[in-house]
């Protein structure tokens, strides 16, 4: 008998399952390791720290999501042996497998910044929301928050859902408003790029979000350490930023046994063929989602669009032909920008944000790069769609290759 | 897509002037571009940076990060600082004749 592993039964993973089970003879099998039976609806992470969602509402459990034809084996994985072909998880036993996909994501990882476990600081004046425990905790922080500087913090890039900070900052303007205590907050977004913004179609268009929310931007800043004396964070060139609340996205990893298997680049993430997902490492392994290192956004549509042509190319690879499917970096997505309304942003490898409306079938139009309450709906609509269309495989409307119709190039006047 | 002629030279840039071929790049081009960005004297502290930078973005297909600059190049970020003040990380990505880091807007 053949066997696919699939290592990760998150958004990736089981997309990817549940996909391969329809496309791979019934005498295959198709086992996903995971660690855990909870599946996390990630995106549900941003509105818990503001009460909106509670925390056990983007619980659910791993297998219920798979397919019947899936085996779910729960053990963390310990080491992947490419030339024997085989996975050491953590109880000592070993799988043997054909084909193995890497879908284990990331792991925000506070441990890899000097100072930030301290405990005058750690979930008592600093928190991440990138965990759901993190976020439950922030919830009860920002509730009892008085007021005084917040920053809203980026380690290093890359991370999963790169505008979730933003947003983060967007919701936390609009939560203060609501609590009539705005006046009492600093809100400053810190980040090791050059702004906020940093691409100039984006910066245009979305320059003045900041300012109009009176959010202040520190950019440039390499976090050396937290000093838990002072409760600040400090920077390699000696910039110090205090803090009352500090909301931060530790550094982003791919999991320790990507590293412990000689699999992964110095943060863990696995270098593949961009276009192709396979490994540069060995010929049986493919990559799949936030786990890879491809130079495009880490998230859940990224994975979306990527499975399509990891099933092709698998099925290629199986049957010993060259791989026939080209993944063009596509990634959309909707952001949170507070007072009900959000933007939508879609781009791929080669072009740059795009502004004009998205797809005009079924789910559109939605404003691309503009701010808007539908924007905004799409945005709550996709839990459902979540659960009951995307990881279950059901077709969506929504292409995976990019197309141009109804969309204004960069740059381009209007 | 915009040009730019220095001296002679000419490549392609994008709107904030960052170079759009890596190719186009010299290190004569570099000296000159340094002038422009502050950076007066291009010693071999200066130089080292940039060539891993090129050498690691040619692997990769990606600028390195501050943080990969000392994990895997060896150099500490305070230095890559006092080198190149205030943004470092766009200062030697512009110098390298490479995309600057960046997030997805």
């Amino acid at each position: 008998m053949s066997t696919v592993v699939i290592l990760g039964a998150g958004t990736a993973g089981t997309m990817l399952a549940n996909k391969l089970r329809k496309a791979l003879p019934r005498d295959w099998s198709i086992t996903v390791v995971d660690k855990d039976d909870e599946h996390h609806y990630q995106p549900g992470y941003l509105f818990v720290p503001f009460g909106t969602y509670t925390p056990e509402r983007v619980v659910r459990s791993r297998k219920a999501q798979l397919d019947r034809g899936v085996d779910f084996d729960i053990d963390a994985v310990a080491h992947v042996d490419p030339v024997h072909q085989q996975v050491r998880l953590a109880s000592g036993r070993q799988l043997s497998y054909q084909w193995l996909i890497i879908a284990s994501g990331t792991v925000p990882r506070a441990d890899q910044t000097p100072g930030l476990l301290d405990e005058r600081v750690w979930r008592t004046s600093a928190f991440d929301f990138y965990t759901l425990d993190g976020a439950a905790a922030l919830q009860d922080a920002l509730e009892s928050f008085e007021g005084g500087r917040l920053l809203v913090h980026i380690t290093e890039m890359p991370i999963k859902c790169p505008v979730a900070p933003l947003e983060f900052a967007f919701l936390a303007d609009d939560y203060f408003r609501k609590r009539r205590m705005r006046h009492k907050v600093d809100i400053t977004y810190v980040t090791p790029l050059d702004g906020a913004f940093t691409k100039p179609v984006a910066s245009a268009a979305l320059g003045d979000l900041l300012e109009d929310k009176s959010i202040r931007v520190a950019p440039d800043f390499a976090i050396s350490h937290v000093d838990p004396e002072k409760q600040a964070i400090v920077g390699y060139d000696g910039r110090e930023l205090p803090f009352d609340l500090l909301v931060t996205v530790p550094l982003n990893m791919g999991q320790q046994f990507i590293i412990d298997s000689g699999l992964g680049d110095d943060l863990g993430f696995v270098p593949v063929d961009k276009h192709t997902l396979r490994s540069q490492i060995s010929d049986r392994i493919f990559a799949i989602g936030d786990a890879t290192n491809v130079p495009t956004s880490k998230a859940g549509a990224v994975a979306h669009f990527e499975v399509e042509h990891l099933v092709k190319n698998l099925e290629a690879a199986i049957a010993g032909e060259p791989l026939p499917s080209k993944f063009d970096g596509h990634a959309n997505c909707f952001v949170e920008s507070g007072h009900g309304k959000a933007l939508l942003l879609d781009f791929n490898y080669d072009t740059e944000p795009l502004r004009g409306t998205f797809p005009a079938s079924k789910v559109g139009p939605m404003k691309l790069l503009g701010e808007s309450r539908l924007n905004h709906i799409g945005k709550l609509a996709f839990e459902k769609i979540y659960w009951n269309m995307l990881l279950p495989g059901k077709p969506l409307p929504v292409p995976t290759e990019m197309s141009m119709a109804g969309k204004i190039p960069a740059g381009h006047r209007s | 897509m915009p040009t730019n002629t220095i001296d002679g030279h000419t490549f392609a840039v994008n709107d904030e002037g960052f170079f759009t071929n890596r190719e186009d790049w010299s290190e004569d081009l570099a000296v000159i571009l340094a002038d422009l960005v502050g950076i007066e004297q291009m010693t071999e502290a200066h130089w080292a940076p940039l060539r891993f930078m090129r050498e690691d973005s040619a692997k990769t297909g990606v600028t390195p990060t501050l943080r990969r600059m000392q994990a895997v190049g060896g150099f500490d970020v305070k230095d890559l600082f006092a080198l190149y003040p205030g943004k470092p990380a766009k200062k030697m990505a512009y110098l390298a004749g490479l995309p600057k880091p960046v997030g997805c807007v």
